[in-house]
């Protein structure tokens, strides 16, 4: 009973510390937001003024009727026409369009003989979701006209729309930001703000004084964990409601599992947080070691903003060991991709067992540094 | 009288550097023991020592009867520690830094708000109970440092240079809290670096290079040195240590 109410009396006390300094508590809660807002207007999804080339060979009423829609339309700009298909290259290089367009020869008459003719839709997915939105448009231009010719012509016809993505083939789209963003922020809050929470208390003294109480250490240390956990699980929360509703990103999955796998994330990044603690002793050497040994390896090699598959071996090989790597792949299967868990369990343990390894090594180091 | 604190050979290494070297002394209970010495003679780690901070290389210590080493749980217990810097935290309110120690010490929670009401008034702090501590005077904050440490009425009071940067009147209060707290049984162990402060004390230690080179009352130490006051008898046996200032 009496340990229950002494660990209570300090989580109160680190609850205290968090709300009464503001600069903390805006770090806290203001990040997250703002992230997400920025993000959401980056992956906002209306996309205008795509610059368009066309390499037309037929030149006939189908092939100029559609390329007049397109250009009517908002979301596309006509540049120029292309006189072969190896100018394709050039101009996307050269940064002039956002998208080719290439119609077979004698598209017309193909359309009207054969009732199908195909058109390539050429998009620079170097930002992958203008890419993808850019040929949606398109097609559905086309799909427009193919529509209402087929009114007239009273017979069925297909316009095959035949879409490549360059430069990203893999589509990876923006919703991945969610994830990855999370990976950020927990890292951020959870591990800088618990190494500082400790560390500080290192430098003021007061840390000595706890030391001499009969409070043992572990609930010293678990007590400045639980606050950050809850806050941490608070924010979770909030970007989970602001991926729904602002981002419009679609959460599909299980939300308990969703959490649970979360929760265990925030408990891997609390570790690593008491981890920097036992091994600096001033509150800035805690925020450069949380700065610079886990929020930038989060954003390099975590996959949130380089793709993994796409670095060289050693490197793949490098980011294994980085949480937030098996973090978002896992939040991206569970969020965006809806699967089972039982295809989330590899993440799940390796995240588990990187928990408690980290958590036993600084609760070793906790001790025995402080002496 | 009883012993509260005692030391067999007590020493700490830190790799070659032996910052304390075979000390041995008793405290016996009620005492006021000063613990003397220059800047790196080993005062606060002899004393982070007995408070269970930190583990003696050799030798053995016990405090309030039980061994240092093995039993630092029980020593814990008994024991009230006042550290060099500034103990309580700034950013919580007077009354919730005291509550806060009286919930780590076991204090029945029942009696807590009657124990801060005792504890505000007696140093005349009553005003100030809702206020932050960071934004108290340093003696303030010293003096209720000082009543938080004593507050679960251990039996050993250690305290680390309790006074630095205190102004003469408020230090000379607190000597009268630390005599107050004598009359209560409690045993205070203090260092200090104000020579004025080791007359008050029952019995001082000086130490030098991590060796005690004296232990006696003030009184005795001024005639065995033939010295007018206790700055002269420091300033004596400190003059032959080797070890830079740190």
């Amino acid at each position: 009973m009496k340990t229950i109410s002494q660990f209570l009396a300090f989580v109160k006390k680190e609850f205290y510390h968090i709300f009464r300094d503001t600069r903390t508590m805006l770090i806290i809660i203001g990040i997250p937001v703002i992230q997400i807002l920025i993000i959401g207007f980056a992956i906002s999804t209306e996309v205008k003024n795509v610059k368009i080339a066309v390499y037309d060979p037929s030149n006939d009423i189908s092939t100029q009727k559609i390329i007049n829609r397109l250009s009517s339309s908002d979301h596309f700009l006509f540049v120029q026409h292309l006189k072969s298909t190896e100018e394709v290259e050039g101009v996307f290089k050269k940064g002039k369009i956002g998208m080719a367009i290439i119609f077979g020869s004698n598209f017309n008459e193909h359309l009207l003989h054969t009732g199908e003719a195909s058109v390539q839709l050429i998009a620079d997915a170097t930002d992958p979701n203008q890419g993808l939105v850019a040929t949606v448009y398109a097609s559905s231009i086309i799909a427009d006209y193919q529509q209402e010719l087929m009114q007239a012509l009273e017979i069925p016809i297909q316009i095959i729309p035949e879409i490549r993505m360059l430069y990203n083939p893999e589509m990876r789209s923006a919703y991945n930001f969610v994830p990855g963003l999370m990976g950020m922020i927990f890292m951020l809050i959870c591990a800088m703000m618990t190494s500082v929470a400790i560390v500080r208390e290192k430098e003021t003294g007061t840390m000595e004084v706890l030391l001499t109480s009969p409070v043992k250490p572990i609930y010293i240390i678990i007590s400045k964990m639980v606050p950050y956990f809850i806050i941490s699980w608070f924010i979770f929360i909030i970007i989970l409601l602001m991926s729904v509703f602002v981002l419009k990103v679609p959460v599909s999955g299980s939300l308990l599992w969703l959490n649970v796998f979360t929760l265990i994330f925030i408990v891997v990044a609390l570790s690593l947080g008491l981890f920097i603690s036992t091994m600096v002793n001033t509150q800035v050497a805690a925020i450069l070691f949380s700065g610079m040994g886990l929020i930038m390896p989060v954003m390099i090699f975590s996959g949130f903003i380089f793709p993994i598959e796409s670095m060289p071996k050693i490197l793949q090989y490098f980011s294994c060991i980085i949480p937030a790597r098996w973090f978002i792949s896992g939040a991206r299967k569970l969020m965006i991709e809806d699967v089972e868990v039982r295809y989330v369990l590899k993440e799940m343990f390796i995240l588990t067992g990187m928990a408690i390894g980290i958590l036993v090594v600084s609760l070793k180091n906790f001790k025995t540094r402080l002496e | 009288m009883s012993i509260v604190i005692e030391t067999q050979e007590l020493t700490k290494k830190f790799g070659a550097f032996t910052a304390v070297d075979h000390i041995s002394f008793s405290v016996e209970k009620g005492e006021i023991f000063g613990f003397l010495g220059a800047n790196g003679a080993g005062k606060t780690t002899a004393m982070r020592m007995l408070c269970g901070l930190s583990k003696p290389t050799s030798g053995k210590g016990f405090v309030a009867g039980y061994n240092i080493e093995k039993e630092s749980e029980m020593v814990k217990k008994n024991i009230g520690y006042m550290s060099q810097k500034f103990s309580l935290y700034e950013d919580l309110k007077v009354w919730e830094n005291i509550r806060l120690y009286a919930g780590i010490y076991g204090v029945d929670g029942k009696l807590i708000p009657r124990k801060t009401d005792e504890t505000l008034s007696k140093i005349g702090l009553s005003g100030e109970k809702n206020s932050m501590v960071k934004e108290l005077p340093l003696g303030w904050k010293q003096k209720l440092a000082f009543s938080v440490a004593i507050l679960h009425e251990p039996r050993i009071v250690f305290l680390d240079e309790p006074t630095g940067g205190v102004d003469p009147i408020t230090r000379r209060q607190f000597w009268e809290m630390i005599y107050e707290a004598t009359e209560r049984g409690i045993t205070v162990f203090v260092t200090t670096h104000y020579m004025d402060e080791a007359e008050y004390c029952s019995r001082v230690s000086i130490m030098v290079d991590g060796r005690i080179d004296a232990l006696d009352t003030p009184h005795n130490l001024r005639t065995q040195f033939s010295a007018q006051n206790m700055d002269e008898v420091f300033r004596r046996l400190a003059r032959k240590a080797k070890r830079m200032d740190t």
